[in-house]
């Protein structure tokens, strides 16, 4: 520790110890924690707490009876258990009523019980229970009374300290301890209500995941399995979950997992099936078994197991480990089910099927749920019949005036995942003759999206055109499709839309159409006037004048898109374009938009220049000889531009990503022009002492003087006295450098309760 | 009698009757029938493969059958639109009795009914056909004419001397106002947050209660809120009027609305809104003033075109206490309440009587035009249906639920304008009479047969259909049905001077009891108890016998008996007393005692004890005053 640090601490600790001081809240704490750790991993603890007795003071301190608040409790109790770790034993306290006292005892529990058995006794620990160190002995017999207790609070702690015992220790003793408390853990199956379940299916967890165990040899199977079946559904599904994420466990297992995962949703295939028979999710004999009861005594039980479950399916499927064979069809047919019984579109026969529609009519949870779902299943085919009905019921939900705006994102999310896995005619990329088809009806239903009076439902249209252009936008019948339908010219209006998230969108968008040649002429005579701006000097008024940063921002990110892909808008005149862009974006007040405009310019650069060598663009790159006169005029078409008054200014933004971006920019530059040996001046040019004066002006705060016009000779000049690497690395320790010491994090926690006169740390 | 609307829905085998003489309409093939005899070709006229009647358009009345509307005494109104059809009853049937309905609702009405009869008056059509009402000759006619039911009973528009008798019946009331009927029930209006001063009604008496819920609505637009509270405790909910379109939900349709009117006008067309001159109206132009700024359609016209439009548009602003609680704070500010003010202000929304006149020199287009009869049958809708239906730039957009819209498309078919149906309904849909009715837990619902099972064509709709305990009853159409209680309790009031007299005797803790002879006198349903006339002093003979015959014969009176007979006891007493040999026999009613020695029998039950000896009359009475002894007397 150094010795600024040691000065500060003992106040700290006074502070901490005393409980009519405003406490520091929780995340300095960790902090200060977590810096203990990396101290005592370094040296020794011992001498730690030797050469700062404040420590010690403050670890006797908490353990008198007083009103200490629990956070610093928890706290000291972690920290004596960073201490412990090294040195000793020590006493413990569990069931405390605060929560993080309890689970930070629990924790040293298990320290204790890991280091006890690990102990300073020669060689292993004796596999024999009886033969284990007597503070082990005491711990696992206090766990096994709190199995044997009928308050749940005691097992939840019992159950939670094994839980962390077996996820921590993989040594051969856990085996032992687990065959020693199985018989308990068992037990409390046999309760009704299984008490704390969701702290057993954790537990059951983690001893199956633990590598020190060989689950075949302890019965962990046949609990497993009988846990299965005596949770209720919701807390089984998430063992489930569990059990097939495992890298390798009985196949039977696994079918029987895989089977309570999917009982809700053959549930509701079996209530809504138009004939009897199996669902085709489970078997004959488990349909049999399956009825829709456990979905029906109330809405929120079965919209909350509707949603685990399809919330599960959906992290399932795209593991390798993920049940094999898929049952893509059937679950493809619960997910169509599931949205038309919230839209009341289903046709259920049965009378739970009747109910189970009452129960899910306009349920958004389950329809966010069942579309998040349903746009995962596109990573697989299904039989073409049921993809029409995919189609059929995203169509029904974009068209419905009663999807909520969240709804509806999701349906377009779904779409697109959809459209993407579309089958494609071989030999051609564009869209099969059914997709096309698809958009033909799609395309009316965005343009009525597109004037919804709800922002969020205009804004998640625009992202989908944006997304479905920036994919398909080169393809003939995409393209007629589009260019036949209105969707264009109102994502054009929607430029000058009252939200500015709208407006951001319809930037992105337009960006998108125009780059693929998909925005209309303004129209003919039945609308004059307005739309006679080109769509690059509408959206520069944008940047110059919108009053909110995304629009501005967004209009940026185009631009830089369209002088990347050589934009038929740009090219006619690049260095006109980057100049008047380069100067708006310089003026902004939002650092994204001056950080956007660096990567403008660099576009630019790279396209004068070449692109950089390597992925490091500072790493020293052998000299190649650069044609001096290409160099020259790209120089020149730089210079023109203002580029370099615009870096330079970046140079010293206050904003330090701006900065950071634009001194690599200026490396970048200096690389590249290193080897030109034409350009090179000396440095004690009039100009360029005018220039270096004019930026030590801008340094210290004072930009109002602009640089002029610049030669590129003087440009160079600069660049090689300048101190750039100096520079990027002060930006990159920066303020962030100051903040995450330890000293800093002292000085803010004292600062917080009037310790410190004054705060010297650097508040970012 | 309540309610009193008129089905206008038969207006739709009608065909429109243009504003500005229409040539397409006008030379519409006859229809003749299938033999080809063409003797209806004058009546009956072909459009796109639909039959419709060249006719000025009728109504069809209430039933007016079952019951002698002369008898009618009362008619309660619940809202503007369930009085259209009060001129057919008040003017035509004998009526004499009273109607009762708020302010609003009698204004708001009479506008209505005045712009029907304008819409029809000023398009004069010689013709009136008949024919085809025949019996005989409709069953040949296609559907839906051929289906159309009483058709002999329709009858054309009233006029507005009719309407104004009519409404000059009507007696305005206020909301939680109770009216005296008869003495034998009373009556109470109750804001039903449908439509402006729109109403539920309490009938009661002293101890039974029967709700009347008719348009009732809890969303939070335009009109009070539906008083929930007072609906409670009541021995039978009638439910009627609750939304046409379940499946509608009007927030969404509102949306659709906006979005559809925006996209239409953007594509340079115009968009027509048929709907009746308040009401939604209202609703609409407040969700059109928030968003035509924020749609950039500030520049876009706004015409409100009805012979009552100013008067719709200024009424609403002057109701202030049947508002809203935001609308009637806003009249404190001073604000007008509902914001077309401002778009009246600024020149957005512009109203006119009639497309004749100031309307046509305005006219500028692109346009958004409300304007009546949401039937299409009549007023200026008729001529600009006419003129932008050619151009599927254009869109019409039915708001009004009443008119299924491709019936009323019907006439104006092949239509190249688009056509977009968001009917919005904010009357009450079945969760939320689920959640009334478990509120206000009447013990009775009673309701038309169609809201107890889902609609025909959404069978496993369960959703869709009242769901209560115990099960509604339902009603058809000419139905008679008794409602479930009956009067079994009447209160009686009672003089001061007669209770005075009383001399209350404690038989139980708690509970007194008192003789008294008095009079009941009984008039106008009221019941009240008067001290009888003294004894007449014995005077003139005539005189005195007259007064003997008036006044009830006023007898010394037996005491009343109270109390029961504990047999245990009475046994012991009547050993105590000599008679040996005594049996107790339990029977259903109590018990009996035998005096086998005596030969007599007492059986004693919950309210009569009889001896029964053999001729022993001093037995008897000796037995009967040891029963008596148990017993109070007073």
């Amino acid at each position: 520790m150094d010795p600024e640090c040691s000065q500060l601490l003992p106040a700290l600790c006074a502070v901490l110890a005393d409980p009519r001081q405003p406490m520091v809240d929780d995340t300095c704490l960790e902090k200060l924690l977590d810096w203990f750790k990396t101290i005592t991993e370094a040296g020794s603890s011992l001498l730690l707490l030797q050469e700062n007795p404040c420590l010690v003071e403050l670890l006797c301190h908490v353990l008198k009876p007083q009103d200490l608040s629990s956070r610093v409790l928890s706290f000291s109790l972690r920290l004596t258990g960073v201490f412990a770790a090294q040195e000793d034993c020590f006493q413990y306290l569990q069931g405390d009523s605060s929560l993080f006292v309890a689970s930070a005892a629990g924790q040293l529990l298990v320290h204790i019980l890991s280091l006890s058995m690990r102990g300073p006794a020669e060689g292993p620990p004796s596999l024999q229970a009886d033969d284990w160190p007597p503070c082990a002995q005491k711990i696992v017999g206090h766990i096994e009374e709190s199995l044997r207790s009928t308050a749940t609070p005691q097992i939840t702690q019992a159950l939670n300290v094994l839980t962390t015992t077996f996820s921590h220790c993989h040594d051969p003793w856990t085996q032992v301890l687990w065959v020693q408390l199985h018989p308990l853990v068992a037990a409390l199956l046999q309760k009704d209500p299984v008490p704390a379940a969701h702290s057993l299916v954790d537990l059951l967890l983690s001893v199956a995941r633990s590598p020190g165990l060989s689950s075949s040899s302890c019965g962990l199977w046949e609990t497993l399995a009988q846990t299965l079946s005596h949770l209720s559904p919701t807390q089984a599904g998430l063992l489930a979950l569990g059990i097939l994420k495992l890298q390798d466990c009985p196949q039977a297992l696994r079918a029987q997992a895989f089977a309570v995962l999917l009982q809700p949703l053959a549930c509701v295939l079996q209530a809504t099936a138009q004939g009897p028979g199996p669902s085709g999710l489970l078997d004959s004999t488990a349909a049999d078994s399956v009825t829709a009861d456990m979905l029906l005594p109330s809405k929120a039980a079965c919209v909350g197991l509707l949603c685990q479950t399809l919330a599960h399916l959906e992290l399932l499927l795209p593991l390798p480990q993920r049940p094999c064979p898929w049952p893509q069809a059937p679950l493809l047919g619960a997910a169509v089910t599931l949205l038309q019984l919230c839209r009341g579109s289903g046709s259920p026969a049965s009378d739970a099927g009747r109910q189970l529609c009452a129960l899910l009519l306009g349920c958004v949870r389950v329809q966010r749920a069942a579309l998040d779902f349903l746009g995962t299943l596109s990573q697989e085919t299904g039989p073409p019949e049921l993809v029409t009905q995919v189609f059929a019921v995203l169509l029904e939900y974009l068209r419905s005036p009663d999807s909520s705006p969240t709804v509806l994102k999701k349906a377009f999310q779904a779409t697109f995942r959809w459209l993407l896995s579309s089958p494609r005619t071989p030999g051609c990329s564009d869209l099969d003759s059914h997709t096309l088809l698809f958009l033909r009806e799609l395309l009316p239903v965005l343009q009525k999206r597109l004037c919804s009076p709800c922002w969020e439902v205009r804004d998640s249209g625009l992202e989908f055109l944006t997304q479905m252009t920036r994919r398909w936008g080169g393809q003939a019948g995409f393209r007629h499709a589009l260019l036949a339908s209105e969707v264009p010219r109102l994502t054009e209006q929607l430029l000058r839309d009252p939200e500015s998230y709208v407006r951001a969108s319809a930037v992105t968008a337009m960006g998108q159409l125009s780059s693929q040649g998909l925005c209309v002429p303004p129209a003919g005579p039945e609308h004059p006037g307005s739309q006679q701006k080109s769509l690059l000097g509408e959206l520069l008024h944008i940047l110059s004048t919108d009053s909110e940063g995304f629009p501005r921002r967004a209009v940026m990110q185009v631009f830089t898109q369209w002088l990347r892909d050589s934009h038929a808008d740009v090219v006619g005149d690049t260095e006109q374009f980057v100049a008047g862009v380069l100067q708006v974006a310089g003026q902004d007040l939002d650092w994204e938009v001056r950080a956007q405009g660096l990567e403008l310019a660099l576009v630019f650069l790279e396209q004068m220049l070449g692109p950089p060598r390597s992925h490091c663009p500072y790493a020293v790159t052998p000299p190649v000889a650069a044609p001096a006169g290409p160099l020259t005029q790209a120089l020149q078409s730089l210079c023109r531009v203002r580029l370099f008054e615009f870096a330079f200014r970046a140079l010293f933004d206050c904003d330090r990503p701006v900065a950071q971006k634009s001194c690599d920019l200026l490396l970048l530059l200096r690389a590249k022009t290193a080897s030109s040996s034409s350009l090179q001046e000396p440095r004690s040019s009039p100009d360029v002492a005018s220039v270096e004066a004019a930026l030590q002006r801008w340094r210290a705060g004072d930009q109002a003087q602009p640089l002029g016009d610049l030669e590129p000779e003087v440009v160079l000049a600069v660049l090689r006295s300048m101190d750039l690497e100096g520079l990027r690395g002060a930006l990159a320790e920066s303020s962030d450098h100051v903040e995450k010491s330890p000293q800093s994090l002292l000085q803010d926690m004292l600062a917080t309760v009037g310790i410190l006169g004054e705060n010297e740390a650097d508040c970012y | 009698m309540l309610d009193c609307g008129l089905d206008m829905t038969s207006t739709l085998n009608f065909l429109p009757l243009p504003l500005v003489q229409s040539p397409r309409l006008s030379n519409l093939p006859g229809w003749s029938l299938k033999d080809g005899s063409a003797f209806l070709d004058k009546e009956l006229k072909e459009c796109s493969g639909h039959v419709f009647v060249d006719s000025v358009p009728e109504f069809c009345l209430p039933e007016t059958e079952l019951i002698d509307l002369s008898t009618v005494d009362v008619i309660l109104i619940s809202n503007y639109h369930c009085m259209m059809a009060l001129p057919y009853i008040t003017e035509h049937t004998g009526f004499t009795g009273t109607v009762y309905a708020t302010e609003p609702t009698v204004q708001i009405g009479r506008l209505l009914m005045e712009e029907l009869v304008n819409f029809i008056e000023r398009v004069p059509k010689a013709q009136s056909a008949s024919l085809w009402k025949n019996k005989d000759i409709q069953r040949l006619l296609p559907s839906p004419l051929k289906d159309a039911v009483e058709v002999s009973t329709w009858r054309r528009c009233y006029t507005m001397q009719e309407v104004n008798s009519a409404l000059s019946k009507i007696q305005l009331v206020g909301y939680s106002q109770k009216i005296e009927l008869f003495g034998a029930v009373q009556v109470t209006p109750l804001s039903s947050g449908y439509a402006l001063g729109s109403s539920n009604w309490i009938i009661q008496s002293h101890y039974e209660k029967v709700s009347y819920v008719s348009g009732s609505s809890l969303l939070t637009t335009h009109p009070q809120p539906m008083d929930q509270a007072s609906l409670k405790n009541s021995d039978v909910l009638i439910l009627t009027g609750l939304t046409q379109i379940p499946t509608a939900n009007p927030d969404g349709m509102v949306g659709e609305f906006c979005s559809n009117l925006a996209l239409t006008v953007r594509n340079g067309g115009n968009v027509l809104v048929p709907c009746y001159p308040s009401g939604v109206i209202y609703d609409l132009l407040e969700c059109l003033y928030q968003y035509i700024d924020s749609a950039g359609l500030s520049n876009i016209p706004f015409y409100f075109i009805s012979p009552v439009a100013n008067s719709s548009l200024e009424f609403s602003q002057i109701f202030a206490e049947w508002l809203c609680h935001n609308k009637q704070t806003k009249v404190y500010l001073p604000e007008p309440p509902f914001p077309h003010a401002e778009l009246i202000q600024t020149n957005k929304l512009k109203h006119y009587p009639s497309l004749h006149g100031d309307f046509s020199s305005d006219f500028r287009q692109p346009c958004v035009v409300f304007t009546g009869h949401p039937s299409l049958r009549f007023g200026d809708v008729v001529h600009f249906m006419e003129l932008w239906g050619k151009s599927s730039l254009n869109t019409v957009i039915f708001t009004e639920p009443d008119f299924s819209y491709l019936e009323a498309l019907a006439p104006y078919q092949p239509l190249a304008m688009k056509c977009i149906y968001c009917p919005i309904d904010t009357r009450l849909n079945f969760i939320q009479v689920s959640k009334l009715l478990k509120e206000v837990q009447p013990l009775h619902v009673v309701c038309p047969e169609q809201y107890t099972q889902p609609p025909p064509a959404q069978s496993h709709r369960m959703d869709l259909m009242i769901d209560c305990q115990p099960p509604a009853m339902s009603y058809r159409r000419a139905e008679v049905l008794a409602l479930p209680f009956k009067r079994r309790y009447e209160k009686i009031e009672i003089m001061p001077e007669l209770a005075d007299a009383l001399v209350p005797m404690e038989i139980k803790p708690g509970i007194s009891l008192a003789t008294v002879s008095a009079v009941l006198h009984t008039k106008d349903n009221k019941h009240v108890l008067q001290p009888p006339p003294r004894p007449a002093q014995p005077s003139g003979g005539k005189k005195r016998k007259r007064a003997s015959e008036d006044i009830p014969d006023c007898k010394v009176l037996k005491p009343l008996l109270s109390g029961s007979i504990p047999v245990e006891q009475f046994v012991q007493t009547l050993e105590k007393h000599g008679f040996s040999d005594i049996k107790v026999e339990d029977t259903a009613k109590g018990h009996i005692v035998l005096l086998q020695e005596a030969e007599t029998l007492i059986q004693i039950e919950e309210d009569s004890t009889h001896i029964i000896c053999d001729n022993d009359e001093m037995l008897r009475v000796r037995l009967r005053d040891l029963v008596l002894k148990f017993l109070q007397k007073f």
